[in-house]
């Protein structure tokens, strides 16, 4: 039988707010433990919390830009269960009138479009930090985290296949990090994500029995993770079993999912309206505020650069998936207008190098100025394309600018016919048996001689001349 | 009966009480009577009353988004019947 998966993602985005979602504590990540306390989120008795009004302002920008449907009237509710990274007892979150509802993102695989249902966006408070001791039976409680605002971004069980999973990940990533709402960063935890999936046989209407995976906390182990769990359950059904619905973990070192059973019970949460805390109200005045704060989104800016800059849809999709990125080249693009080539040599030389630092473009050493200033060197024929490589690692290295580079290392490409006419002479007279190759029809033989050519140059003497000049002498 | 001795047995569970025999009853017997004192409330006719969960006319009360000081850690870890390092000490737990 042939199986179609069904998965849905929920996303806890952490929001970029300085202080807590009820109270002032400090959101800043790395302090020492339990330094960023206070009643209200250690939750003593008799506290109040107040609602920090960024929290839903960062949440309205992500309803606005997930074309959600905003409830004017939403409340918090408090989900109650036992952990110890849970000092109250209960999460405030949202359960009957989230903020918003009924939205939706486009992916795109394969230049082929699908739209994703976004079914629902909430506000909750983050838990505490956990950190079991390997050695002896306890466990260490910090809850600077306990507080820190977050939304979950629940989607419609729309994703078809792992990739398509990816996919609107990294999407709604893009857009939490274009809204400046949240850092996205998947290995720290600002960004998290748990999936619901099945399978079922193609053509049914009815969902199977899913299973809940948890710990996915990079973009490869999402689709890692969904893939070993749609062939598990495609083994279990075609040998006759039965998919339990659970909550499984998927252990990156193992590469598999495992069952965690024990959660099982603690999935009656009994929520009821929080009475510490008072109905959100949200009126137009509110929505259109923040509509009009809304930055150019990725999917727009993709178009755009596909319309202005007549680039491929992946080279817009790739420079657009990060807000950072997609200024650089226009900035770029600003001073040396021709984005094509831009596009290679941000696409091409730029990411390779940030990827191999493992730095993000904010860190480049090559400032969009000086790779202007590297292009227009090459557009006016002082240096070679390939010169302009080396040129450039250059740049990476010493942060410097390419003009004193190329001026210092004596870089400029040489563009004298008789020079180059000199040099031509020397190989050719080096390299009888090759001439004579050549005249007897050997015309790849082209090739060799431009290498030899380049080698003797140090890589300086202008191609095209160089061709020119062989052409001419070989032919005679 | 509003409430059968498995569901007191459930939400005690939930609650993380531990319950004898004895009490189990009696507690089935007090919350009934509770639950049907609460039933009272479905003979006044709400008719054209819209739903609401709180008891005060008021909406939106916010906070800005400045950084106030936290508690002072001792005071933090001041109730914590284990601690270390700066940490509250609990027995360990992974997943359960």
């Amino acid at each position: 039988m042939e199986f179609e998966s069904v998965i849905g993602l929920e996303i806890h985005a952490q929001l970029k707010t300085k202080t807590k979602i009820f109270c002032g504590c400090s959101t800043k990540f790395g302090a020492p433990p339990n330094t960023h306390t206070c009643p209200v989120c250690l939750g003593m008795p008799g506290v109040l919390p107040v609602l920090n009004k960024k929290v839903v302002e960062y949440s309205l920008r992500m309803a606005l830009a997930t074309n959600c449907k905003i409830n004017r009237q939403s409340r918090f509710a408090r989900k109650n269960y036992f952990y110890p990274d849970l000092p109250k007892g209960y999460q405030i979150s949202q359960y009957e009138l989230p903020i918003a509802e009924n939205g939706h993102v486009d992916i795109e695989i394969n230049s082929h479009k699908k739209r994703i249902g976004i079914t629902r966006i909430h506000m909750e408070e983050d838990a505490g930090k956990l950190t079991h001791n390997p050695d002896r039976p306890l466990s260490m409680v910090d809850f600077n985290r306990t507080g820190v605002p977050l939304i979950e971004i629940v989607s419609e069980p729309d994703l078809r296949s792992p990739e398509e999973a990816g996919a609107y990940l990294r999407q709604l990533r893009s857009i939490v990090r274009y809204l400046s709402i949240c850092d996205g960063n998947m290995e720290e935890g600002s960004f998290r994500c748990d999936a619901n999936v099945s399978i079922r046989p193609i053509g049914s209407e009815t969902f199977g029995t899913r299973a809940e995976l948890k710990n996915l906390n990079s973009f490869k182990h999402v689709e890692k993770a969904l893939q070993y769990e749609i062939t598990r359950q495609k083994e279990i059904l075609s040998d006759g079993g039965e998919v339990i619905q659970e909550t499984r973990l998927w252990s990156p070192d193992k590469n598999r999912t495992t069952s965690m059973r024990s959660k099982e019970e603690a999935h009656d949460y009994r929520y009821f309206p929080d009475p510490d805390l008072l109905p959100l109200v949200i009126d137009d005045t509110w929505i259109n505020n923040v509509k009009k704060s809304l930055p150019e989104l990725p999917d727009e800016r993709k178009i755009r650069f596909i319309n202005k800059f007549f680039l491929s849809s992946n080279d817009a999709e790739a420079l657009t998936s990060s807000r950072e990125l997609a200024e650089y080249f226009e900035e770029c693009v600003k001073q040396f207008p021709n984005p094509k080539q831009v596009c290679n040599w941000v696409m091409g030389e730029l990411l390779g190098l940030l990827n191999a630092e493992e730095k993000t473009i904010n860190e480049s050493p090559v400032s969009t100025g000086d790779l202007a200033g590297l292009l227009k060197l090459i557009d006016k024929g002082v240096i070679s394309g390939k010169i302009a490589k080396t040129v450039f690692e250059e740049m990476a290295k010493t942060g410097r600018a390419p003009e004193k580079i190329v001026k210092e290392k004596q870089l400029v490409q040489v563009t004298d016919v008789s020079a180059i006419e000199e040099v031509v002479s020397k190989i050719l007279s080096n390299n009888p048996k090759e001439v004579e190759a050549y005249k007897n029809g050997k015309t790849k033989l082209m090739g060799f001689f431009v290498g030899q050519v380049m080698k003797e140059t140090r890589g300086k003497a202008n191609p095209k001349i160089v061709n020119e000049v062989l052409k001419k002498r070989l032919i005679n | 009966m509003k409430i059968t001795k498995d569901e007191v047995i459930h939400v005690a569970n939930l609650a993380r009480l531990d319950l004898d025999e004895d009490s189990i009853d009696l507690l089935a017997g007090q919350i009934g009577k509770i639950l049907e004192y609460v039933d009272t409330l479905n003979r006044v006719d709400t008719e054209g009353v819209p739903s609401t969960s709180y008891a005060i006319f008021l909406n939106n009360a916010f906070r800005e988004d400045s950084v106030k000081e936290s508690l002072d850690r001792d005071k933090a870890l001041a109730n914590a019947p284990e601690k270390e390092d700066g940490n509250f000490v609990v027995p360990k737990v992974i997943n359960s």
